[in-house]
């Protein structure tokens, strides 16, 4: 079935289709018309799910860990400032190991105040543990949702499904919508093994560790944070063998051949993709590469698919105020194991902050200043800002 | 001494024990033998959330732990959202016969949890969240909290300069939120608690447990006072034990024959051992003002209860 749908309503509808059995949220644009959404879907019989309307983003994460304790599927959407409410829950969940899924839309950080976009919020939560996973269109809004479920739920890690305020929050775009029987083959319901509050089998959660304890606590995360790699490109190949849509952790695009590569996330994929294109048909060397996971980290991936470039621009829609974009970070500390010969230039550009607009014009000038620099005048550069 | 313990009698006090010997509490703590009057009341099967607190401590470290009820640790201001969760996903699941129940310290009731709390109790969800007040931080070394009562000493209300402001009045808070269940109770009166918290488990909807718990640590006194302080706290009307149901009818479940002066209460604990004998009186008037508010609405419920 195909419809026309919203990247919010698109994530309401992933969450419908996954039998989520919790939702706990709190209204904060441009989040807002998700939890509006699952409200009209839970009251018109479409879902069977509890909905604690919660008084904050605090409490809709504590909600969140209480019902994935207790043995339920749950379920979260926010953005900006209620994310960054929700970090102490967000090491909570990492740490209580419980795969609830959180639908942030990026929005920019107060003050001043804005409710446009920017990834400042999600990646001001990388060291919380969470799977990232970031969107470029609505289909793919919809798709992650239902497969961050699973691969929570196999890592017993939570996940965070990452889509752009109102560039795809709300705006429309033509939907399939998968089959709902389809998905739950592919996702069964939650079955969360014996890490539950049982009163059958009473066991204590959370408790006071020494420091001889702690530190396999954190290990445990970690090693399955390196198994996620290998669940994520699972279920997406599992994923694309029944619905025939496949998604990558790293996606090249016309990268093969390129002098140049753009590196991008979310929306900013898909405007690099037209701007490629352009760019192609003047016989420019350009290609672009659009990373999906920012935690884990697809540091191998992208070694493979960077290796020997000579420049890499990387579009980073947030900053390390004193330090640079999470990105170019990223990136910078992966290729830094390649032996000189084969290590690219990074070009680090910040750019779209508070949801200035990143258009073809702007991918195309960050393309002509890399290609022209022989290297980079700044460790970022900062894109049409009016220094004043 | 007081009427409703003569209904009782110890063989009414269950015998199952929810939690084994060995905990890692003070001695005399009142907060641990609270938990354990309180799941003789509750039964099986009930379910715990704790937040920061001493209760955080008392169960013993990883991999040990005294509890025989499934026990989750949450983060502090969580307490009710945690429990508002937990009892969500066990109706989605057909377990709704689990009794879903918050535990929390003062300072993650009175301060920190304040918000959560206020927003299960609004939704109704259908918890109970015990308070065990001890009147202060005691967990993080005896730091004021709204809890603390006013002219205490605590580590950060020094002697030279005593908590100058009154305890906040978290039973009003939680009555005007017009929730099934409140009820107020402590250790020293053990039928009177396990009463309270079996009738709690048979209604629907938030209830609040508010239970004064000693500490002997805190408040500076021996530890075979607890009991006695607890008591007093009681005889003297300074932490009267009633219910109240829907927001509106309160009764008083204990009933003493005598009252006795707050000094009796005070002069054994030396976090009010600075206060002079002008302060004691000053005190003395702010409880009976108290007992006065409460008292009126007492009567009333006996009248209503009446028609």
């Amino acid at each position: 079935m195909r419809k026309v749908l919203t990247g919010n309503v698109a994530v309401a509808y992933g969450a419908m289709l996954s039998d989520v059995q919790v939702v706990a949220a709190y209204p904060i644009t441009p989040q807002t018309t998700i939890i509006e959404e699952l409200a009209t879907m839970q009251a018109d019989g479409l879902v069977d799910m509890d909905y604690i309307r919660v008084e904050s983003e605090h409490s809709a994460m504590a909600a969140c860990i209480g019902a994935s304790m207790g043995g339920a599927r749950a379920f979260t959407a926010t953005c900006g400032q209620g994310l960054f409410l929700m970090h102490e829950m967000l090491h909570y969940a990492t740490g209580a190991r419980t795969p609830v899924v959180l639908a942030n839309v990026n929005r920019a950080a107060a003050a001043p105040w804005t409710i446009w976009s920017d990834q400042t919020d999600s990646v001001s939560q990388r060291e919380t543990g969470w799977i990232q996973l970031y969107c470029e269109g609505n289909q793919e809004v919809l798709d992650t949702t239902i497969m961050a479920f699973k691969i929570a739920e196999s890592l017993r890690l939570p996940a965070m499904v990452v889509l752009d305020a109102f560039f795809l929050s709300h705006t429309s775009e033509p939907i399939d919508i998968p089959d709902r029987e389809q998905v739950r083959d592919f996702l069964p319901p939650f079955d969360p093994g014996d890490l539950w509050l049982d009163p059958n089998n009473p066991r204590t959660f959370g408790g006071i560790t020494m420091n001889d304890a702690y530190m396999e606590f954190r290990w445990q995360i970690q090693r399955d944070m390196e198994k996620a790699k290998a669940v994520i490109t699972e279920v997406h190949e599992e994923f694309a063998r029944v619905f025939g849509r496949k998604y990558h952790q790293v996606e090249a695009y016309q990268a093969e051949d390129a002098d140049v590569v753009i590196v991008v996330s979310g929306t900013v994929a898909s405007t690099s993709r037209d701007a490629i294109d352009l760019l192609r048909e003047k016989g420019q060397q350009v290609g672009m590469v659009k990373l999906k996971t920012l935690r884990p980290f697809p540091r191998e991936e992208i070694i493979e698919t960077l290796k020997g470039k000579k420049k890499v621009a990387i579009i980073d829609r947030n900053f390390s105020p004193g330090a640079t974009g999470i990105w170019a970070q990223e990136i910078r500390n992966a290729l830094y194991e390649l032996p000189e010969g084969d290590r690219p230039l990074i070009y680090g550009y910040i750019a779209g902050l508070g949801g200035r607009d990143i258009s073809v014009k702007v991918i195309e000038s960050i393309y002509q200043k890399t290609l022209k620099d022989n290297r980079p005048d700044d460790v970022d550069m900062w894109i049409g800002v009016n220094y004043v | 001494m007081y009427s409703l313990n003569q209904r009782f009698d110890n063989r009414d006090i269950p015998e199952d024990e929810l939690l084994t010997s060995g905990n890692v509490a003070c001695a005399g703590c009142g907060a641990s033998l609270s938990m354990r009057l309180a799941l003789k009341g509750l039964g099986k099967p009930t379910v715990l959330a704790v937040p920061a607190c001493c209760w955080t401590i008392i169960p013993g470290a990883w991999p040990m732990s005294i509890m025989d009820v499934p026990f989750f640790h949450c983060a502090f201001e969580t307490t009710a959202a945690t429990i508002s969760g937990i009892k969500a996903a066990y109706r989605k699941r057909g377990m709704d016969d689990i009794c879903v129940v918050g535990w929390a310290g003062d300072g993650g009731t009175f301060d920190i949890g304040i918000q959560a709390l206020s927003g299960t109790a609004e939704r109704n969800d259908d918890i109970i969240y015990v308070c065990y007040d001890n009147e202060a931080y005691m967990n993080t070394g005896i730091q004021r909290s709204g809890a603390t009562p006013i002219g205490s000493w605590t580590t950060t209300t020094p002697v030279k300069k005593p908590k100058s402001e009154q305890k906040k009045d978290i039973d009003a808070i939680m009555i005007a939120h017009k929730i099934p269940y409140l009820a107020t109770a402590t250790a020293a009166y053990p039928h009177d608690m396990i009463a309270k918290l079996k009738k709690a488990r048979s209604i629907k909807g938030t209830r609040f447990i508010h239970l004064l718990a000693a500490c002997p640590t805190g408040w500076r006194m021996p530890e075979n006072l607890s009991i006695k302080v607890m008591r007093l706290a009681v005889l003297s009307n300074i932490f009267p034990l009633y219910e109240v149901e829907n927001g509106e009818t309160y009764r008083q479940t204990v009933l003493p024959d005598e009252i006795i002066p707050i000094d009796e209460y005070m002069h054994l604990q030396g976090r009010f051992r600075h206060l002079t004998s002008e302060d004691i009186e000053d005190y003395q008037k702010m409880v009976d003002k108290r007992f006065e508010y409460l008292k009126e609405r007492f009567e009333k419920g006996e009248t209503s209860a009446a028609k």
